[in-house]
């Protein structure tokens, strides 16, 4: 009784004040980026300033006004957090824009569509705050979950509905939408991951065998793993997508790890991973390549399939500095996409080391907001739930910026969202939406859990009652 | 399940730790490599992109960025183009030269002693300027060569250099033939690239400032360096006899081509004196007065009139001087009249010219004057500054009083202005090659007492019969154009 008695008496504090205090700040972000870049680039402030910040306050107010009525326990800090991002990444996407127009390119209305995308992302996130009022609901749909994905995954390879970009056949094509199905398949799975694992991690835990300080599993237990590895693998292979191949595969990693806590697992998923990269290595010419622009990007600057996007990227970072060119000031359309997956390069240019590293501060508060909802969660699937979004934010921004940097060799991803595509950012405010829902229950104070069959003392005292 | 949740967010923690660190390398450690990469155009064209600085002579820009419609916002423009190109150079995309260069930290505002206007564009949101660079050059000066080399007759290729004594500042530096920076500082890359490669093919070397990079053999200039030697190391003095003659057969030589004469001059035979034998310009003399001097003395004359160095610091490349290193008697001799391996700029004799007007001191060479602000505040003035003393003032003394008497009576009659005392030497310096016409040079200064201007005419190259191809003829009135310009 005492030690629930101590457990009973820390409350976590709803904070939806300081939620809105740190929204206001993160709209200043955005709405403040956005009249820098206008006054950096034309001299004046955007003409649509005053309708384009009411918008984006609307936006932030609504999820803000939901998420006090349903989850009012959440986590405050995620929300401003991912607020700030998107607006400056909105400011960059017009910035660019703006550069693609003087340039007199055809497409220079990414900022209009990316603000639609994030209205539909808003949309979404509440809508998902309204119907999933207990995320183990979602325990429910491990297999439906699990079969979506994997169908989104082959979609692309689909002929006739799947679209082949910038040599990835990750696409495809809804009317005039290109539609990447990559990145809800990367939410369903772990949702589907998480259901899975919390019903057999025990089997998974406990069965095996010691080889060499290793505990490894049973060779019936490898089944899902092997799966998830030649799925991963046929990503790279077929849809020539080395990031979500490597995303996925880390993804399951984690979880797996976390669910059985068996370090074996991850030496046993490494080593397959690695095994299959050096394969592919071997075997297919656009993973060789990939290797060698990072290794040696100034050789392949003017070769086609070259290094000319990351070199270009290379540049603009380095001549960005400490505190960047200023908007305007820069060069980013040097560099091909530089509006989705090298966004990270034209803030460097133009906003320079000082907002990479405020970039990178924000992704890693995600993660250790999530993380932190993981582990006081109070059900196995929530924390792998949490667990899982929180390593694939991590995963895929690890991947992006790294690539971007030259940190490892260059796969293609979207950077969360600050890139323009509808599909990452739609994605990114769900799964945003369902850290919050396990926040929120996670914190939320501990409801009676005297039930009465559960506890002798109880039921004695009821039997008196009773007498 | 929390302990593997702890180990991950470790993970995590060193995953966005490296990211962190990566992007900071990048930014911050490697940013000046990737900076000065040749593949990176990006610096470049903001570099070309930016308000440029101008160039100025007196009040007039020679050179100016002027705002135009394109996507590199300032349009280089040299309004007089041929008459100044050899010292701007140019700025094109791909290259700067001249004054362009040399200058090109203060010009694009990159200068660390623009770091407080610099300083204030940023703060205040404006466009950042490039500095202004304020050239010592004479307007009338620079005119007054340039029409006189480019009056001689046919392609001249040859060039002017005068000098202000007191100080070293660079009055006038005119070479031929010339080019139009404007054609190089066009946004037509394309075009910039052929006017580039007929211009740097051309044989006349257009590109070339024949006042400071190139050296030929200064010829019978070179004797007022013999005459100092003489003086200093010999004790000879203006009113004492030298050696003269008809003829003279240079020691451990025999037959004609070991034979100096003095061209038909008169100087006599036996001893004559040194006023003749400058005011004819006596070969025989001059070999004989550099062996009596000895080849390390010569030397050390020739190093310290600035022969064997560099002392240009503002305008590059600069093309050292020569006076040879090994030789042996024979060629001893023929330094004495400026021949063998002796060779000099332009800029070299009118500095031996100069020095011997300021009291033997040799000033360094300077053609940047002031660097200023955007807002035409002097940020940075040249002081002058010694280069050394080639010579006691007394002997500078006697040799003014020979080069005086050698415009007066002699060879280099035509620089003579009226009513101004000026001292000046010809000289006729055989180009050693055979079909390649001599080359023509003058030096002089004026007043001849506490000189005003000092200056060195080279022609490499002009449509002339062989036989009238004398310094005297060719440069003396384009030097005493020069010095009229100056003095007037």
């Amino acid at each position: 009784m005492a030690q629930q008695g101590a457990l009973m008496e820390f409350v976590h504090r709803r904070r939806r004040g300081a939620e809105l205090f740190l929204l206001v700040l993160a709209l200043a972000v955005g709405v403040g980026a956005y009249a820098a870049v206008g006054l950096g680039v034309d001299g004046q402030v955007p003409v649509n300033l005053v309708g384009y910040g009411s918008w984006l306050a609307a936006l932030t107010v609504a999820a803000h006004v939901v998420v006090r009525f349903v989850a009012p326990y959440a986590d405050p800090v995620l929300l401003p957090v991912i607020a700030a991002l998107n607006g400056l990444g909105l400011a960059v996407i017009y910035r660019l824009d703006l550069a693609y127009e003087a340039a007199g390119r055809s497409n220079h209305d990414f900022a209009p569509k990316q603000m639609t995308w994030m209205t539909v992302g808003v949309v979404l996130f509440v809508v998902t705050l309204l119907v999933l009022r207990d995320h183990r609901v979602l325990t429910r749909f491990t297999y439906t979950c699990g079969l979506a994905a994997i169908a989104l995954l082959l979609l692309p390879l689909v002929p006739g509905v799947g679209k082949t970009i910038n040599g990835a056949r990750i696409w495809i094509g809804v009317g005039p939408f290109s539609f990447q199905p990559g990145e809800v398949a990367k939410v369903l799975l772990v949702i589907a991951f998480a259901g899975y694992l919390v019903l057999h991690r025990d089997a998974l835990a406990l069965a095996g065998r010691r080889v060499l300080f290793i505990d490894l599993p049973r060779g019936r237990d490898l089944g899902p793993i092997l799966a998830m590895w030649a799925i991963s693998l046929g990503i790279l292979v077929f849809q020539r997508d080395l990031g979500s191949s490597l995303l996925f595969f880390g993804l399951f990693l984690v979880m797996l790890y976390v669910a059985t806590e068996r370090p074996g697992w991850l030496v046993v998923g490494t080593l397959m991973f690695f095994g299959g990269a050096a394969v592919a290595y071997t075997i297919f010419g656009h993973v060789q390549n990939r290797v060698n622009i990072w290794l040696d990007p100034m050789d392949y600057y003017d070769q086609t399939p070259g290094s000319g996007q990351i070199v270009e990227s290379l540049f603009g970072m380095a001549w960005g500095g400490l505190i960047g060119r200023g908007f305007g000031e820069g060069d980013p359309s040097r560099v091909p996409f530089a509006e989705s997956d090298f966004i990270i390069g034209a803030i460097g240019e133009e906003l320079g080391l000082t907002a990479v590293i405020a970039v990178i501060l924000l992704y890693g508060l995600i993660v250790e907001r999530a993380l932190r909802a993981a582990l006081i969660s109070r059900d196995g699937f929530g924390k792998l739930l949490a667990t899982g979004l929180a390593a694939t934010f991590a995963l895929q921004v690890f991947v992006v910026i790294g690539g971007v940097t030259k940190l490892i060799p260059l796969t293609g991803l979207t950077t969360p969202f600050l890139s323009a595509g509808g599909s990452s950012l739609v994605a990114n405010w769900v799964i945003v939406a369902l850290l919050l829902r396990i926040s929120d229950q996670a914190r939320r104070p501990v409801p009676d859990l005297s039930a009465p069959e559960d506890d002798v003392d109880e039921q004695a005292t009821q039997v008196v009652r009773i007498g | 399940m929390n302990k593997p949740i702890r180990t991950i967010s470790i993970f995590c923690l060193f995953l966005f730790l490296a990211l962190m660190v990566n992007a900071t390398y990048l930014q911050y450690w490697k940013a000046e490599d990737y900076n000065d990469n040749a593949l990176n155009r990006r610096v470049i064209e903001a570099a070309y992109s930016r308000e440029r600085g101008a160039i100025l002579v007196g009040r007039e820009p020679i050179a100016e960025s002027l705002p135009v419609k394109d996507k590199y916002k300032f349009q280089r423009t040299y309004p007089t183009p041929f008459l100044y190109a050899p010292v701007t150079g140019y700025f094109s995309f791909f290259d700067q030269t001249g004054i362009e260069r040399s200058q090109n930290g203060i010009l694009s505002g990159e200068d660390s002693k623009l770091f407080v206007t610099n300083l204030v564009d940023l703060l205040s949101n404006e466009e950042g300027k490039g500095g202004n660079v304020q050239l010592t050059l004479d307007p009338d000066a620079q005119r007054a060569a340039y029409d006189g080399l480019d009056a001689l007759n046919g392609d001249v290729e040859g060039a002017v250099v005068a000098l202000e004594p007191r100080t070293g500042k660079i009055l006038a530096m005119a070479s031929l033939p010339t080019f139009d920076p404007n054609k190089l500082a066009a946004h037509d890359l394309g075009a910039v690239g052929d006017a580039y490669d007929r211009l740097n093919d051309a044989e006349s070397e257009p590109l070339v400032n024949r006042g400071i990079q190139k050296t030929l053999p200064p010829g019978s200039t070179f004797k007022l360096v013999t005459a100092a030697a003489a003086m200093t190391y010999a004790d000879y003095s203006a009113d004492d006899d030298v050696p003269g003659g008809p003829t003279f057969q240079l020691p451990e030589t025999s037959g004609e081509s070991g034979v100096i004469d003095n061209e038909g001059r008169s100087c006599g035979s036996g001893k004559i004196p040194f006023g003749q034998a400058m005011a004819q310009s006596c070969n025989t003399t001059f070999a004989q007065l550099a062996l009596e001097v000895g080849a390390d003395r010569m030397r050390d004359q020739a190093e310290a009139f600035g022969f064997n160095s560099r002392y240009l610091e503002d305008l590059g490349p600069q093309a050292v001087s020569q006076f040879p290193d090994e030789m042996g008697r024979a060629q001893t001799g023929q330094t004495g009249i400026g021949q063998f391996d002796v060779r000099a700029t332009p800029l070299q004799m009118a500095m031996v010219a100069a020095a011997i007007g300021n009291q033997g001191t040799v000033m360094q060479p300077y053609i940047v004057d002031e660097v200023q602000t955007p807002d035409l505040r002097t940020l940075d003035k040249t002081e002058p500054r010694e280069l050394s003393q080639a010579v006691s003032s007394s002997v500078a003394d006697g040799l003014t009083q020979l080069l005086v008497e050698t415009v007066r009576e002699g060879t280099a009659g035509p620089a003579a202005i009226p009513g101004v005392e000026v001292a000046g030497k010809t000289g006729t310096a055989q180009s050693g090659i055979d079909d390649v016409p001599p080359y023509a040079w003058f030096v002089s200064f004026a007043p001849a007492q506490d000189p005003e201007v000092a200056v060195a005419v080279m022609i490499e190259s002009a449509d002339y019969e062989r036989g009238e191809i004398a310094g005297g003829l060719l440069g003396g009135p384009i030097a005493r154009a020069v010095m009229e310009a100056v003095l007037q």
